[in-house]
């Protein structure tokens, strides 16, 4: 698989929790998940299992303990450090000097909450034993489970992808150190080189994000490799979020930078020769190559089975984001198919906000409360002007959708873009802080 | 951390199955979607007001003039236009009765001390107890956002945001440094 899946695992070596310490050696006969080697067995207490420490599961970690502090809350990640996906653009466009900004710890909101923390990898759910396993064989059980786990990659579907695609080719669709690898790409390019962007059919994470991208890609070389070109290879036939707005910020500003092409699906990579082919027939190299596999749930969600007939995303329903598959079981974020939200970190905010109050309520034997969530995303088009879309949703006719005659697009006059570079920052600042505290 | 629980979780009297009924949005679920820009415990700044202890009025007025566009906006139009009167007063109701969350942020203290008299002077009698309170639907300034009512006070300059008529005529004999150092006083209130 990729460097992210190899890191991750060594990582997860050096990152041993108090609770797992006593662990003996590897555990390798301990994945049927089970008694054997549970640890933090389960007392009296009710016990709520938060599985990844993203936009979702920081905040339904945190909404759990708020509203019933009688309710026992595990949060088992991987990593001890979140970076943003959310402004991980701004590093690769150059506006960004570090990822710090965009990296937040777990120990405050654990603190302040009395959240407990577990840094292991997640490899199974058994729904019927209410447990899941760990990457070392050991099992922690639930009495309901929250999967937030973003999404995966669909890269058997393309051709030629293998372990090594990704340190040439680099993603950078899971933030952190293929950002930086991204970033790197771009600073070692000479000028008059040529980006190859590859994105992926709808659904997947952050619609407006490749496009995000290439806009400030294109402002990197526009300012610093004015000979360069960006050229994006959209798989859909148009442009999928904020269209309007971005064609004319390519149009007006990166016309000499900024190539961008519909209807070009990707099927085949040869990180050898820097190629991307399209349909199996039409190769497109570039100096450097950012190529965005098609995504699915998260790999823990497809592995337990929380996955629909589409085989990609998780089926829930509107109360609770309890899977309509697995009982106990509440998948939010990326990974969930909630109508008419997109896939972005605001809607794994509000959808964790939402999920917690009704599976507490469901717990306590309480009423439920009807769904409000909102989404708000900012996408940079240069290093001084955003621009948003905007919905609120609730369920109309037993379906998750926008709240008509509301919501909607920046003015396509761009009246509003530098306010609204100005409170994108705030937004970043003011989301991350609700996640780690 | 906010007690909610007692609020959300009112005590059920009806046998319904979850997944068949449930009730209403409820204030908590409607402010929601605010607090991922607007915090839980206030803002962490800096352009994105802290609506923690807001009046209620003052948040109600905001909601409905950007719902008929009376007050400039970037995201905020659009977003009001999905809630109802009914949803807004639960939604400023619910804000009002949040705890006071000071804002941490460096300001210049000279500033605000000229401020301070100015305030006194030409705002005192709509925003009162230095800022903590507002008369009828103005707003509380206390320890708000510098960069927030910055902005406001250059839409109203501009002629982009319409000031009551009583702000108006202090407004205009105000120059951008005398109104600056004012919404430093403000913002330094704790």
């Amino acid at each position: 698989m990729t460097l992210d899946r190899r890191n991750f695992i060594k990582l997860l070596g050096g990152a041993s929790t108090v609770a797992m310490a006593g662990a003996s050696g590897v555990a390798s006969a301990a994945v049927a998940a089970g008694s054997a080697s549970e640890v933090m067995p389960k007392g009296k207490q009710r016990r709520v299992v938060v599985i990844g420490g993203g936009y979702g599961g920081t905040i339904a970690a945190k909404y759990v303990r708020m509203l019933d502090s009688s309710i026992e809350v595990v949060m088992i990640e991987r990593n001890k450090q979140y970076v943003s996906c959310p402004f991980s653009n701004y590093y690769i466009g150059g506006l960004l000097k570090d990822l710090s900004s965009l990296t937040i710890s777990y120990d405050k909101l654990a603190k302040n909450h009395g959240i407990k923390m577990v840094y292991a990898d997640v490899t199974a759910i058994d729904p019927a034993a209410k447990t899941v396993t760990m990457g070392d064989g050991k099992s922690i059980s639930y009495d309901r489970l929250i999967v937030s786990p973003g999404v995966d990659f669909r890269t058997e579907e393309i051709e030629g992808y293998n372990d090594q695609t990704s340190l040439l080719m680099p993603h950078a669709w899971k933030a952190g150190e293929q950002t930086i690898l991204l970033r790197k790409q771009l600073e070692a390019m000479k000028d008059g080189g040529t980006v190859v962007m590859s994105m992926p059919l709808v659904p997947y994470r952050c619609p407006p994000g490749p496009y995000e991208r290439v806009s400030l890609i294109a402002n990197y070389l526009k300012t610093s490799k004015p000979k360069s070109k960006v050229i994006l290879l959209d798989a859909n036939d148009k442009v999928v979020a904020k269209a309007p707005l971005f064609t004319k910020a390519w149009s007006t500003y990166y016309k000499d930078n900024l190539v961008y092409v519909p209807s070009k699906k990707v099927t085949k990579v040869d990180s050898a020769t820097m190629t991307v082919t399209v349909e199996g027939i039409e190769d497109f190299k570039g100096d450097v190559v950012n190529f965005i596999p098609p995504q699915r749930a998260g790999r823990i969600a497809v592995a337990a089975g929380l996955v629909g007939p589409d085989k990609n995303w998780c089926p829930v329903d509107t109360i609770s984001f309890e899977s309509k598959i697995h009982k106990d079981i509440h998948v939010i974020g990326d990974s969930s198919s909630a109508g008419a939200m997109p896939k972005s970190g605001y809607s794994a905010n509000t959808e964790a906000k939402v999920c917690a109050t009704n599976l507490v309520a469901l717990m306590n034997g309480k009423e439920t409360v009807e769904l409000s969530t909102l989404n708000v995303c900012y996408s940079a088009i240069s290093d001084h002007e955003s621009i948003s879309v905007a919905a609120v949703y609730k369920v109309i006719e037993g379906k998750i959708a926008a709240v008509p005659n509301s919501g909607g697009i920046s003015p396509v006059d761009f009246s509003a873009t530098k306010y609204e570079h100005i409170y994108a920052e705030s937004w970043l600042k003011n989301i991350l802080t609700e996640m780690s505290t | 951390m906010m007690k909610w629980s007692k609020r959300i979780l009112v005590s059920s009297v009806l046998a319904f199955s979850a997944n068949a009924y449930a009730v209403p949005p409820t204030a908590e679920m409607l402010t929601f979607g605010c607090l991922g820009c607007h915090g839980g415990n206030g803002s962490s700044g800096p352009s994105m007001p802290t609506l923690a202890n807001q009046s209620k009025e003052a948040i109600v007025d905001a909601m409905k003039k950007f719902k008929s566009g009376e007050r400039p906006a970037t995201v905020m139009g659009r977003v009001a236009k999905a809630y109802t009167d009914d949803e807004i007063a639960l939604m400023g109701d619910f804000f009002s009765k949040q705890k006071f969350f000071p804002t941490t942020q460096a300001l210049k203290k000279a500033e605000a001390k000229k401020g301070a008299e100015l305030a006194k002077k030409n705002c005192s009698r709509c925003h009162l107890e230095n800022g903590k309170e507002g008369k009828d639907d103005a707003p509380v300034m206390a320890s708000q956002w510098l960069p927030y009512m910055q902005i406001q006070m250059e839409l109203y300059t501009t002629d982009k945001r319409k000031m009551p008529e009583k702000m108006a005529d202090k407004v205009k004999n105000l120059s951008k440094e005398e109104l600056d150092a004012i919404l430093t006083f403000y913002a330094n209130v704790k």
